[in-house]
């Protein structure tokens, strides 16, 4: 990250500045993510952290800047990029089953007009196989606990067969086992040569799982490999004077440290 | 003639309660189900502008007139919403209150001017009158509601998606926001068919009641489309009917009011969601549920973010 400019980089984000009410949240963003692997985005409450990743899939309007993936623009590679929005985004009574939350991701590929056919829900039982749900396929959704409906989320993602996955807080509120079985799953994906910007709350697990870390606030605090970038001075500086906050963060970082 | 008047009206309006029905399914899944009301009033100020510009009987003429302003009514709610800060249902109240009041005053004030010589029945169109509706009117009508119909089912796919989440729509490269007016736009045609029937002030009924009740029986999108059709379909059958058996007894309140006991059954009856279904469940029951679901799963509640 942070390497010069390369049009082929998977995502290269320009000098992008994000408002809303006229009060930044966004302050010119420029990242760059020349090669897979699994991102970290942290930083505190109201740091812009979905901010960003929903900018850069065009979900909220940009005051400045431009976002390039596998050097073309966002709309001419949608196919390639997988999205797992926050639990709380939809409306969990929503008439639909597990299978047929999961098919949505391959209406991208299925275009206008066609409708899923057999081969299509086999693959969606094979997603949610992976993410050990193939059992409550037939669920209405809403019957289903917080950390199952996450990983619904999670398999519809890997329906669509992206390279390039944003995933908005996918631990927030999970129990442990499933907390377990997404931390398997992306280290898959991430060995199968797919690159992963997650948005992060967690930070006891940031150094033991993640290749790369942004420290967001407002502006990119520091970006870079884990190792170098996830310090205790850093993230004092990304988090500000919140010390009840850094306390608990440096006791994380050593424990870590202590651990690798 | 081949067709009596009532097997011409209900011709008309059950292919009007089916079409809503579905049509409604969505407006209600995406909360949208007010903004057909505020469609059905804002049309009635452009039913009055057809006829003083073109000076027109013509049923399609006059909903045409009524179609724009629907649709224009659904835009200024919209327009508001981004602009004003005001709450939805105020800006919902507000819409509709100003649309009606100058539809009032506009019908009122062409009744007055042309008496009765060439002005247009426009006062009918406030509770619908069913039984005095052409032949042509209702071919019109049946084939705009067939026609909606027929679009709802084509998009199916697109509209469930947009339906549950927006923003993975886009993601995934849909044109979130024209199917989103195309939706709107399904919808003002819906309500504007429904205004001779059943009249502006309760068409927007047949869009919310079926879909409600609807939703009672089923956790399948697709089931819930073709029960809330059904519904409307009988609701429309029903209700004319029994206008023609009772005398002087309008068609639009009965088409409701049959459509409204439908959902006070489903509410009531159906199974897992209705009300009778879920009276016998104690408190005791409850703990009981929440300690099984805590001890199969103990590390359960949700992580304390550091």
């Amino acid at each position: 990250m942070n390497a010069p400019d390369s049009p082929d980089a998977i995502l290269d984000i320009h000098d992008m500045t994000v408002a809303y009410d006229r009060r930044p949240v966004l302050w010119n963003i420029d990242l760059t993510l020349p090669e897979p692997g699994l991102i970290a985005i942290v930083g505190p409450n109201g740091a812009g952290k979905s901010t960003l990743i929903k900018a850069v899939m065009g979900l909220v309007p940009v005051v400045s800047g431009r976002v390039s993936v596998w050097g073309q623009s966002v709309e001419q590679q949608r196919q390639r990029i997988g999205y797992v929005p926050q639990r709380e985004s939809v409306d969990w009574d929503f008439p639909i089953n597990v299978l047929e939350t999961v098919l949505m991701g391959t209406y991208g590929q299925l275009g206008w007009f066609r409708r899923p056919k057999a081969k299509h829900r086999q693959w969606a039982l094979e997603c949610l196989e992976r993410v050990g749900m193939q059992d409550f396929a037939t669920r209405q959704i809403g019957q289903l606990s917080g950390g199952q409906q996450q990983r619904v989320f999670l398999a519809r993602a890997l329906a669509q067969d992206a390279h390039l996955y944003f995933m908005d807080e996918p631990m927030a509120g999970v129990d442990a086992a499933t907390e377990r079985i997404i931390f398997e799953l992306l280290e898959n994906l991430r060995n199968a040569g797919r690159a992963i910007v997650l948005v992060h709350h967690d930070l006891r697990t940031v150094a033991e799982y993640f290749d790369e870390v942004v420290l967001l606030n407002v502006r990119i605090v520091a970006s870079g490999p884990v190792a170098t970038t996830f310090t205790p001075e850093k993230l004092q500086a990304t988090y500000g004077g919140r010390l009840s906050i850094l306390d608990t963060m440096s006791e994380a970082v050593r424990s870590q440290q202590e651990s690798v | 003639m081949f067709l009596t008047q009532t097997t011409l009206v209900l011709v008309g309006t059950v292919l009007l309660g089916i079409t809503a029905g579905l049509v409604g399914t969505f407006a209600y899944l995406r909360r949208r189900a007010l903004a057909g009301d505020v469609i059905a009033h804002a049309a009635l100020p452009g039913l009055c502008l057809a006829f003083l510009i073109t000076q027109s009987h013509s049923m399609s003429v006059l909903l045409a007139g009524a179609l724009i302003t629907g649709v224009a009514g659904a835009f200024l709610m919209s327009l508001l919403r981004r602009v004003s800060r005001l709450r939805q249902d105020a800006i919902l109240g507000t819409v509709l209150s100003i649309a009606y009041g100058l539809g009032i005053a506009l019908t009122r004030a062409i009744q007055n001017h042309y008496r009765n010589e060439r002005g247009a029945d426009l006062e009918s169109f406030i509770i619908g009158r069913a039984a005095t509706m052409l032949k042509g009117d209702v071919l019109q009508i049946g084939a705009a509601t067939i026609g909606c119909g027929i679009v709802v089912l084509v998009i199916y796919k697109e509209l469930k998606l947009l339906s549950f989440d927006e923003s993975f729509c886009r993601v995934q490269g849909w044109p979130a926001t024209r199917l989103d007016l195309l939706l709107m736009f399904l919808t003002a045609v819906t309500v504007i068919a429904g205004l001779p029937a059943v009249g502006v002030v309760l068409t927007a009924a047949l869009l919310i009641i079926p879909a409600a009740a609807a939703r009672f029986w089923t956790d399948r999108l697709s089931h819930m489309m073709a029960i809330s059709a059904g519904m409307g379909g009988v609701s429309g059958a029903v209700g004319t009917l029994l206008s023609a058996r009772l005398d002087q007894m309008p068609t639009g309140p009965l088409v409701v009011l049959t459509a409204s006991s439908l959902f006070v059954v489903s509410w009531m009856l159906a199974p897992k969601r209705g009300w009778l279904w879920n009276r016998g469940v104690s408190r005791e029951e409850l703990a009981t549920a929440a300690e099984e679901i805590l001890a199969a799963n103990p590390s359960g509640g949700p992580e304390v973010a550091s």
